[in-house]
């Protein structure tokens, strides 16, 4: 049935080699944790190798007749297609604005590609189109091209999304992960885990009562706030799958530094706390889609929580770790009862426990 | 959170600590026997809170771990079936079998799906009536009422498309097994909280006198298993064996009667083998005669035959407590996560898991 190795005959054992190494795509290839790492650093980047790409960011960040664009591109599937406090459009249209924002751009023009499955009903797209218009427009951004396929029935999930974004860089500062260092305050805009937990709560065979939403929402007003006040950004991520944990273990990676955090500073409503309590998961792995963290100077952290807070959607902002020098590539956490502990990216998906 | 950080107080669990190391005189070593209490320990750094002289070895209770390497070839087999609806605790996904988990199968387009409850997987089959709904019925007893409820509710309604791949496994004969196992060097047990959450913990009293063992049921936050350590060595150092019960919260020494009565009416004691452990009698469930139809494994046909247990990993000495994750020549190294050699380093509750996910970087 598979086709994984068998296993080798070793003496001594009690366990035989199982199939660890997949020799077909599995959810965990896109879960954001070690798999979809592993995916992207023996396929896609070697294949694409290139210095924009290799910057391994949100989105590149191009010249075109001398002016810094950015340009980033996201697909969206998500069941269901719609969730308490969003819906597939809305995070189609904030998930590529956000990929903009976290290069500092002021995003601009979207384009959107719709995957429809035989049978879905029309009024359902009407919905998802009318969710998209309205994130569009608060977020300052116009579509201004498409495509639409259909495939059989059977063949896909209902609706695909893919959009990409095109968007300025108004301010002269490189923001991207190589530019985090030693000092750096780690900031983050609002509590963790919102979105996922809201998509669980709703999800077929996991149904349970909860009055919890998406966090999914627009960033770029925050983002061009700080550039505005002069705050020193040397990076943004927002925090979606694989959360805030998947995140910092990335940019670690690659700007060779240790991040270490502050567990009892990471801010996590009590809704999210007690669903996670219940399922077993861990909420510093459950994805956002309205929060972002910010690296910013040693001098300037108190500032970026005055220029965050000062917007709704940063109401919760506050400040989680620091960056420190070695060793590098590390994310720690300091528990609750003063120990240090390693915060590793996810091998696979978050998956419920037994009991 | 309410009845969480009250359980997570710093200061609080720095006095414990302080108290142990007050009250120690002598070297011990204690078993936490559940996988949850493990990552407890491991995911807030517990034991380096504990005198250098007390060690905690962690335990075969990771329901995971120690599910049989043919039961779960079984599952794989079940799960690519096309008439077969395969539902199953998430944690399950990854294990390993013989050839392939359950989450190939699934990206092969076998049908496999996610459930919380038992109770889930009926209703998938009277939704389905055209489908076989087999649910993976695995773990220790704090895990058997739900799915006593779930054969007795489908028996009820006379569903004929439900069924249960069972793989129950009962503490007490475990614990037996390893007291009298020759390279036993536990002194003093932490009980699962869960498990007597349900059973009570009136069996436990026989094992605690007859091999001189404290038994502490102990709960799943710092607080808990910081003071379930503490209850459990001064009974060492008074030299007292008894069963004490720091969870008092949630276990009463009588347990849950009514879901003890529903697994008594579908659940009848068995043999079964642990994975890393070998057979164990009467260290296991079954359905019941009357409930026989609702047997996967009677339903479907016996398993396909699997290869002898062989390669590098320990995950038997592991389970036993003999030796500890970090002492495994392959761990991190040959064994992780993404490539596991052995279900401790897959489950949520294994211990080489817990080991890898927290302290995979040399403390300093």
């Amino acid at each position: 049935m598979s086709t994984a190795p068998p296993a080798p005959n070793l003496p001594g054992g009690s366990c035989p080699v199982p199939a660890g190494h997949y020799a077909q795509v599995v959810l965990a290839h896109g879960g954001g944790g070690r798999l979809s790492q592993q995916l992207f650093a023996s396929l896609f980047g070697p294949a694409f190798a290139n210095p924009l790409l290799n910057e391994a960011h949100d989105g590149a960040i191009i010249e075109a007749q001398g002016r810094p664009l950015a340009f980033t591109t996201d697909s969206y599937v998500v069941h269901p297609l719609f969730f308490p406090g969003g819906d597939i459009g809305t995070l189609a249209i904030n998930g590529t604005v956000n990929d903009l924002a976290m290069c500092g751009a002021r995003p601009r023009w979207l384009s959107a590609g719709f995957i429809l499955e035989e049978g879905l009903p029309l009024d359902t797209l009407k919905r998802v189109v009318q969710s998209m218009r309205q994130a569009a427009a608060a977020a300052g951004v116009l579509l201004v091209t498409g495509d639409t396929k259909v495939v059989d029935k059977g063949k896909g999930d209902g609706l695909f999304i893919n959009t990409a974004g095109l968007g300025i860089l108004e301010h002269p500062v490189r923001i991207a992960p190589r530019q985090v260092q030693p000092g750096d305050a780690v900031v983050v805009s609002g509590d963790l885990g919102r979105h996922g937990m809201a998509i669980m709560s709703v999800r077929e065979g996991l149904q349970f009562e909860s009055s919890l939403q998406s966090d999914c929402a627009p960033l770029a007003g925050m983002v061009a706030d700080l550039l505005a006040e002069g705050v020193r950004v040397h990076c943004l991520r927002d925090l979606t799958r694989g959360g805030l944990a998947a995140a910092l273990n990335e940019i670690a990676a690659t700007a060779a530094v240790r991040i270490s955090l502050d567990e009892a500073a990471i801010p996590v409503s009590e809704p999210v706390r007690g669903a996670c309590e219940l399922l077993g998961l861990d909420p510093l792995y459950v994805a956002n889609e309205g929060r972002f963290v910010a690296f910013v100077a040693p001098g300037d952290a108190e500032r970026a929580l005055t220029v965050l807070r000062a917007d709704p959607l940063g109401a919760a902002a506050c400040r989680i770790g620091t960056v420190a020098a070695a060793p590098a590539g590390l994310v720690t956490l300091r528990s609750q009862l003063g120990v240090e502990r390693v915060l590793d990216l996810l091998s696979g998906e978050q998956l419920p426990r037994i009991c | 959170m309410k009845f969480i950080d009250e359980f997570r107080d710093g200061r609080l669990a720095q006095r414990y600590a302080q108290a142990i190391a007050r009250l120690v005189r002598r070297p011990w070593t204690i078993m936490e026997v559940c996988g949850g209490q493990t990552h407890a320990i491991v995911k807030f750094g517990l034991d380096e809170l504990l005198p250098k002289t007390v060690t905690l070895v962690h335990g075969p209770g990771c329901p995971v771990c120690v599910t049989p390497v043919a039961l779960i070839d079984q599952a794989v087999a079940l799960a690519g079936r096309p008439e077969i609806t395969f539902c199953s605790f998430g944690d399950m996904l990854r294990v390993p079998g013989s050839r392939a988990d359950l989450l190939s199968v699934k990206a092969q387009g076998g049908d496999v799906r996610i459930v919380y409850s038992p109770l889930d997987a009926v209703q998938l089959a009277r939704h389905h009536p055209t489908r076989e709904v087999v649910f993976f019925a695995v773990g220790f007893e704090t895990t058997v009422p739900a799915n006593a409820l779930a054969v007795y509710t489908a028996h009820q309604e006379g569903l004929t498309n439900f069924s249960l791949l069972v793989s129950h496994v009962l503490v007490p004969p475990a614990l037996r097994a390893l007291l009298t196992s020759p390279e036993n060097r536990i002194q003093g047990f932490l009980a699962a909280g869960h498990v007597c959450a349900v059973m009570g913990y009136a069996e436990y009293e026989p094992i605690a006198r007859e091999y001189k063992v404290p038994i502490v049921v102990t709960g799943f936050e710092p607080l808990d298993i910081l003071q379930g350590t503490y209850l459990c060595l001064r009974q060492l150092e008074q030299g007292r064996a008894e069963v004490e019960n720091q969870y008092a919260r949630t276990v009463r020494r009588a347990g849950n009667t009514r879901a003890q009565e529903l697994m008594r009416e579908v659940f009848q004691v068995v043999p079964r083998t642990w994975r890393g452990l070998g057979e164990i009698p009467q260290s296991g469930l079954g359905l019941r005669e009357p409930y026989a139809a609702f047997d996967a494994e009677r339903r479907f046909g016996p398993a396909p035959p699997t290869p002898d247990d062989a390669g590098e990993c320990i995950s038997g000495l592991v389970l036993q407590g003999v030796k500890k994750p970090h002492e495994c020549g392959a761990f991190g190294v040959r064994c992780r996560p993404e490539h596991p050699l052995g279900a401790p380093m897959v489950s949520s509750e294994g211990a080489c898991a817990a080991y890898y996910r927290y302290r995979s970087v040399p403390r300093g």
